[in-house]
């Protein structure tokens, strides 16, 4: 018996009237787990009763606490009759198994019937007792943290990435069961419910096994998806990457803790580093390269003391040997100060010293990289999907034979892998090193009974038949990594579109480790992270701290080169040197489906882009269908494609990121969407306008009608590029030309001379402005594009929007967020549509959902939707569904003006200032520093190599790619300045909260504010701990659809209900946020002349207690109370 | 077509414009109507299409918080909608306030079904949407329920259960004590009086002349009138059965209003009358018939002999000064403080419903 599980019922409120006559309740509490059930008295007469319950205990094995959920039942005893429910509420305990989650879980939940919704709220303590010692576990993985967020979460630092987890299990659905013909819908419902939710804990548990297996203790960018096959079964999956995280302390450092105080205190100060970049220089670490914490992400760390104590922590810990690039006081302002604009410089000058650090260069002969050519292969739909790209490849130079050979070594630690993918959109900086472009793959299946649900082989078969495919596109990119991975499958009755992206990269070695070296690590390492409690995260840090140096590409522009050789490029595109650098060759457009990375180097801000697509098809039945739905793929893809790379150049933009399609499969109809954000990366070259041209020249009046197109377009073009502020500076030459090359020398100290003038001679700086992308006006897909490319609506002013974690030219948020769901669906009336009608509507109702945002969140402006994630089904033959979750956040106009105009105009004056700033840390730098390191480096070459796998996770593009890269707009995600917005959502004045005389049960005061969002972080505050994930499964169904409203009353509430359901479990676990929220799955199925309808949805995120930055300020750390007062409670347990 | 359009946000997004259209009672319609007429599309570029759905939305939003709104506390406790407190705040009052043309109808009238059914003359009447008739007359019948078995001041009573701001509570004080009492608003000579009017006068009724203005601590609450103290209001009867105490009281009043004013013959004439108007009021207060017409013999009785007489306000305000005070002076009137309880109130009252 490995644990204890107790849970206390202590009162409810807001029950319905159960009986009519007396207009109460005589309500009672069933409470179980696994097998075993306790009972509540009746507590009668009552709407507000106060059980106040013994505590009910449960002696379980921690299998079983992963597995199951806590039920809890309410019910209104009935002398006469059966007992009635009143409701139901399931708590995932999942958040109580793991030591630096929550302790407890005790609030306010709501009770929940599948058929009436929300019934009253019950308040529940809930605690687990876990006897033995964790390392025991040989079926459950207890401890194991999972994170939906797909950044290493904000109060974590990385020691090590290990790579992709998957799994998933398989059942019957309890709606195709024939028992459910003769149960009621509430049962039926309910079954299905508990069902997901056992089969959630199942396969978070294994995946848990097979993270301790590789010795991690997290899981990052978990994503469990249902597929719901309907007859077949049902399917939940779920891929993540397996990290070993380390905690940086809750405390928040300038308030609570005084900065003298004893080194190991120090370490636990909150790092919130990301956007700091970090590697530090060593001076020559006696233990070179290994296991380098990630020093990229926790640099403040030691910023922060040292002036105090850097000796200190020098003695204390042998092995991080550091030299910090900063060693002047100010930097300490990075740590304590939320304020934005401190952190930029500081982030610059990090950047800086980054490139100085460049390891001379290795020499690596030709074998090497022709095998590295070898691999590059590709099949016939690759080629067709890229297609669309520029042409041709002007011949250039590998940037440096070191590249190829880190590579090299990387890819052959990664190739040990099974799959060198990662769920992850952001990382630590230095870790994504190039980035080859999207690789994507689907497949169409058949679904056919699952026969045995413990082997569930087909399943996983076809999915890696999938990933083999994703891996040898990554190859055929050059790359080793797909970072941005993720997976979806598109139902319609029998036949199953399984489809998988990512980007193809090329990754630093630094966060991953293998062989023999890595295995010790991990034994000293285990037991020190498993080994319960608060103490453990001081103790390891020091043994982990140590740095490695690797290949530095500058931070601003060095994912963008291409990770591919440039004779064997896979695809058609047009190289160029860097804009940035001038060093290495950039393609002319980057597509990718990872965030934009907060060191890029952009021009302007970014926009959301999305190409929309519809065809018909045939009914059809069996292999006849899955064929036909097949061969119509690739078209989609490429017209989708097309449809992407024109808007793109019509807002003037180069680069996209976040990069989601969507394919979704009916019975007469395919839907393609894809949504992505557009940016101007500085690095890639200019993109050339649209040209229009007509096959007939001679027809005057079809030349007129040509040339008014081509007119709209131009000046569409010069609208969206003042409205984008993408003003690449006409002036590049100029600039470039003199006063740059100087400091780049300068910065470039260890890379050769020649070699970077060659590389100014030439560079061909007219590119950009001669190559048109060239549309055809007779085609009529030509015709369907503009019509396409003019019907997008512009955002309305003081609004932009973008479907990543962040927008490029936007940094002061204010602390004001709006999460919201949407949810549309359009019937096709006329079923003879043409494709082209379609797609109008298609593309209208999109468009139309879009207008709606922002007409509805006008009071926000000026503001951004960030994280717009569009989701398309067919519920039916002639229904389309679009759900949309968003975040609205404002932002601060006055800097966002400044942004913009240093965004825009200054973009190169701003690239020389860096230059400027970067010149003068070298300077500042003690210059034998700098050369020691590089001797080290260069000394030690071999020694260096077998650790210093590159770890290159390819992806592979379906269909195209493209690079870019983007100025220093260091965009933070933590720190977001506060001070002019008022917190909104602040908790309620203690004069509402007053009380009825009458009625003592609603003493507990007012409900504390949870904020949701679909990213990982919260504008202007911290997260100071993560309590566990949120992963909820609910159906709800009516009977009476007219009485409820209609459909949108139904889902209206339904929605409503789940995010009050969410918000409260995030309450009990003591937090006031959920972040990476997502709504997974909203299937909504109706039948208005029966009066009915039902949806299932799904939702998932993170929940965490963060702070408010102006709080963190204060003295006195107080951060909201309700919130306080929980998790405190929740510590000391 | 659209079929189903839902939009939900973690806050509950929630436009006062909007709000104030629903409760206002218009169909979604008429609601979209009046904000295209109110140029919010040329503002915000927005479509008819856009506004209809954001109506829609609101309604339906509305129409869900409904529920919670009648019992406001818990609007503060509930977990479907998160709503920040100033909104919560904005909802409730904005719920529970109502046109004082409608209160006007429906004031002193019972709260009952009956009266329910003939709302649809007073929607006629003032214009004001039936639905928001409905809703205004449901939301003082709700109010009324929870106070009339409450102990405790009224309008402490009606501000903390309702959540409401101090001055709405006190006009539902004055509609819940009106219902309560049954008082007659409704006569023709009545009907130039306002509901702020009648508003007033309640409030120095509650103030003054119920159990709780004595003592608040007092099992019964201050709905009803203070009975001893109606009961102590005959004995003022003296004041104009004993002849002497009459003619000194006039002569004490002349006296004192001698050159102030100008219809001071006019009220030299009438002191007796309108003397005999007040105290015989008074008199007869301990029957609940003649609390009913409390408003209607004050006007019958003294506003309308002054207003022929063209008294003007100030004229009035200096009589019953020197009507009350003189009182004080007479020898052998020994009811001082029930005097001072009964005139302050009808003084207040007077002067209010005194429209010149």
């Amino acid at each position: 018996m490995p644990g204890k599980l107790k849970a206390k019922i202590v009162a409810g409120r807001h029950l319905p009237v159960m009986d009519r006559a007396s207009d109460l309740t005589d309500a009672f509490v069933e409470v179980k787990f696994g097998n075993t059930t306790f009972k509540t008295d009746v507590y009668p007469k009552s709407l507000n009763p106060q059980w106040n319950s013994e505590w009910f205990k449960f002696e379980v094995d921690d299998e079983d606490l992963q597995d199951e959920p806590l039920q809890i039942t309410v019910l209104d005893h009935d002398t006469y009759s059966a007992n009635d429910a009143i409701g139901k509420v399931y708590i995932d305990i999942d958040p109580l198994l793991c030591s630096e989650a929550a302790t407890v879980i005790s609030g306010w939940l709501p009770i929940y019937d599948t058929i009436h919704g929300i019934r009253g709220e019950i308040n529940v303590l809930v605690k687990v007792d876990l006897f033995n010692d964790l390392n025991r576990f040989r079926q459950s993985s207890c401890g194991i943290k999972f994170f939906c967020t797909t950044s290493v979460p904000r109060c974590y630092r990385a020691v090590m990435v290990h790579g992709f987890v998957e799994e998933l299990v398989v059942n019957e659905d309890p709606e195709y069961q024939w028992i459910d013909r003769i149960r009621t819908p509430r049962a039926s419902n309910e079954a299905r419910q508990r069902l997901i939710f056992l089969m959630s804990g199942e396969l978070q548990r294994k995946i848990g096994l097979k993270v301790l297996e590789m010795g991690g203790n997290a899981v990052v960018g978990y994503l469990q998806c249902f597929d719901l096959e309907g007859e077949s079964g049902l399917v939940v999956r779920a891929i993540g990457t397996a990290c070993t995280l380390e905690k940086i302390s809750t405390l928040p450092s300038t308030a609570t803790q005084p900065s003298n105080s004893s080194p190991s205190k120090d370490m636990k100060e909150p790092v919130f580093g990301e956007e700091a970049p970090g590697v530090p220089l060593s001076s020559g670490p006696p233990t070179p390269l290994r296991a380098q914490t990630f020093s990229s992400f926790s640099p403040s760390k030691s910023y922060s003391r040292q002036s105090s104590s850097s000796d200190t922590e020098l003695s204390l810990t042998p092995k991080t040997v550091r030299m910090y690039l900063c060693p002047s006081a100010p930097a300490l302002e990075c740590e304590s100060s939320p304020l934005p604009s401190a952190y930029l410089p500081h982030h610059l000058r990090l950047g800086m010293a980054t490139r100085s650090t460049t390891p001379p260069p290795l020499h690596v002969s030709q074998s090497d990289s022709a095998m590295l050519r070898k691999c590059v292969s590709f099949s016939e739909e690759l080629l067709l999907a890229a297609s669309g790209m520029g042409s041709g490849g002007s011949a250039g130079k590998e940037a440096g034979p070191l590249k190829a050979l880190l590579r090299q070594q990387t890819q052959s630690a990664l190739e040990q892998r099974e799959y060198p993918f990662f769920t992850l959109t952001s990382f630590p900086s230095g870790f994504l090193l190039h980035v080859g472009g999207v690789v994507s793959a689907r497949s169409v299946k058949l679904l056919d009974r699952i026969h045995n649900p413990d082997e569930p082989e087909t399943r996983d078969a076809w999915w890696e038949e999938i990933r083999q495919e994703i891996k040898s596109h990554v190859k055929a990119l050059g790359c080793h990594a797909v970072v941005g991975y993720s997976e979806s499958t598109s139902i319609c009755e029998e036949v199953c579109i399984l489809s998988a992206s990512g980007t193809a990269a090329i990754l630093s070695s630094r966060f991953m480790q293998d062989g023999s070296l890595d295995v010790e690590h991990r034994l000293s390492r285990q037991p020190v992270v498993f080994t319960s409690g608060a103490d453990r995260v001081e103790g390891d840090m020091g043994s982990s701290a140590s740095l490695g140096f690797e290949e530095v590409a500058p931070p601003g522009c060095g994912f963008c080169h291409i990770p591919y050789d440039e004779l064997n490029i896979p695809f058609p595109a047009q190289l160029t040197y860097c804009y940035c650098c001038r060093r290495n060759k950039v393609p002319d457009v980057l597509f990718t489906t990872i965030d934009l990375p907060t060191e890029a180097n952009v021009t302007g801000k970014g926009c959301l882009i999305q190409a929309r697509l519809c065809r018909t098809k045939k009914k059809g039945q069996g292999e006849g269908n899955a064929t036909a739905i097949s061969n119509l793929l690739p078209f989609l893809e490429y017209e989708l494609h097309t449809q992407l790379m024109n808007k793109l150049k019509l807002r003037g933009m180069n680069a996209l990121f976040g990069l989601r399609i969507q394919i979704s499969v009916g019975e007469t109809m395919l839907l393609g969407l894809a949504s992505a954000t557009g940016v101007y990366l500085t690095a890639l070259p200019s993109p050339g306008g649209i040209q229009i041209a007509g096959k007939t020249p001679s027809d005057i009046t079809y030349e007129q009608h040509i040339s008014n197109m081509q007119k709209k377009i131009n000046d569409t073009i010069a609208k969206n590029k003042e409205l984008f502020d993408v003003n690449p500076p006409e002036v590049v030459e100029e600039i470039i030309g003199s006063p740059i090359p100087e400091p780049r020398q300068r910065s470039r100290l260890f890379r050769s001379h020649s070699e970077s003038s060659d590389e100014v001679s030439e560079l061909d700086l007219s590119h950009g402005k001669k190559d048109t992308f060239v549309l055809e006006i007779d085609d009529t897909d030509a015709v369907e594009d503009i019509h396409a490319l003019l019907t997008d609506s512009p955002t309305p002013p003081g609004f932009y929007s973008c479907n990543t974690e962040i927008m490029p030219g936007i940094q002061n948020w204010t602390s004001a967020i709006q999460m919201f769901t949407s949810v549309r669906v359009f019937r096709l009336n006329n079923a003879n549509l043409t494709n082209q009608g379609l797609n109008k509507i298609f593309t209208d109702l999109c468009e139309n959902l879009l207008k709606s945002f922002y007409f509805k969140l006008r009071s926000l402006t000026p503001c951004c939707l960030c994280h717009l994630n569009f989701t398309v089904a067919i519920p039916e033959d002639e229904l389309i569904q679009v759900a949309v979750t968003a975040v609205a956040m404002s932002f601060d106009k006055d800097q966002a003006l400044e942004n913009g105009r240093h965004g825009g105009e200054k973009t190169q004056i701003k690239a020389i200032h860096e230059n400027d700033e970067q010149l003068q840390f070298n300077l500042e730098l003690n210059p034998d520093s700098t050369k020691g390191l590089a001797d080290i480096s260069g000394s030690h070459p071999s020694a260096k190599a077998p650790s210093v796998d590159y770890s290159s996770f390819a992806d592979r593009c379906s269909s195209w790619i493209e690079q870019l890269r983007l100025k220093a707009h260091t965009m933070r995600r933590g720190s977001i300045k506060t001070t002019s917005s008022l917190e909104k959502n602040s908790p309620l004045p203690e004069g509402r909260s007053r009380s009825l005389r009458s009625n003592r049960s609603y003493s507990g005061g007012s409900v504390a504010v949870v904020k949701m969002t679909p990213l990982s972080f919260i504008p202007g505050a911290k997260i100071i701990k993560y309590l566990g994930i949120i992963n909820m499964f609910f159906i709800r169904e009516t009977t009476s659809l007219r009485e409820e409203g209609g459909v949108s009353g139904f889902l209206h509430s339904f929605i409503a209900e789940v995010f009050a359901m969410v918000r409260a479990h995030v309450a009990a676990l003591g937090g006031n946020a959920v972040v990476s929220y997502s709504m997974k799955e909203c299937v909504f199925m109706e039948n208005p002349n029966k009066n009915q309808a039902q949806c299932l949805i799904n939702v998932s995120g993170d929940a965490v207690i963060f702070v408010q930055e102006s709080e963190l300020e204060a003295t006195s750390v107080q951060p909201q109370s309700a919130t306080t007062q929980t998790s405190n409670g929740g510590e000391g347990t | 077509s659209v079929e189903l359009d839902v939009f939900v946000g973690n806050t509950t997004i929630m436009d006062k414009e909007v709000y104030q259209l629903w409760l206002n009672g218009y169909t979604v319609n008429d609601a979209v109507k009046v904000r295209i007429d109110g140029g919010i599309m040329e503002e915000c570029e927005a479509s008819v299409e856009v506004l209809l759905s954001d109506t829609m939305d609101q309604y339906r939003t509305f129409q869900m918080c409904e529920r919670l709104l009648h019992h406001p506390t818990k609007l503060a406790n509930q977990l479907l909608f998160q709503i920040p407190p100033d909104r919560q705040a904005m909802l409730i009052e904005r719920y529970y306030a109502f046109d004082d043309a409608f209160a006007r109808e429906v004031l002193g009238k019972k709260l009952s079904k009956g009266t329910k059914k003939d709302l649809d003359d007073v929607s006629a009447k003032t214009n004001i949407t039936l639905k928001s008739c409905r809703r205004q007359f449901d939301n003082f019948k709700r109010v009324f329920k929870v106070v009339e078995e409450l102990k405790g001041p009224l309008v402490e009573n009606i501000r903390q259960h309702f959540l409401l701001p101090d001055q709405l509570a006190r006009d539902y004080a004055a509609v819940v004590f009106f219902a309560n009492n049954r008082f007659e608003t409704g006569k023709k000579k009545l009907q130039y009086l306002t509901f702020q009017d009648f508003a007033l006068c309640a409030g120095q009724l509650i103030n003054n002349w119920t159990l709780g203005a004595v003592d608040n601590m007092m099992e019964d609450m201050d709905v009803d009138l203070d009975k001893e103290f109606l009961q102590d209001l005959k004995e003022l009867k003296i004041l104009i059965t004993d002849k002497d105490l009459l003619d000194q009281h006039k002569s004490l009043v002349c006296t004192a209003l001698r050159g102030k004013t100008n219809v001071f013959t006019e009220m030299e004439a009438n002191f007796k009358n309108l003397s005999r108007g007040l105290v015989n009021i008074a008199a007869k207060l301990i029957n609940a018939k003649d609390v009913r017409d409390f408003f209607i013999d004050l006007v019958e009785k003294f506003i309308e002999p002054c207003r022929s007489d063209r008294w003007t306000s100030i004229d009035v305000n200096l009589y019953l000064t020197h009507y009350t005070n003189s009182a004080h002076i007479l020898d052998t009137f020994k009811h001082h403080s029930v005097w001072t309880r009964y005139m302050g109130v009808i003084k207040s009252c007077i002067l209010r419903m005194y429209h010149e």
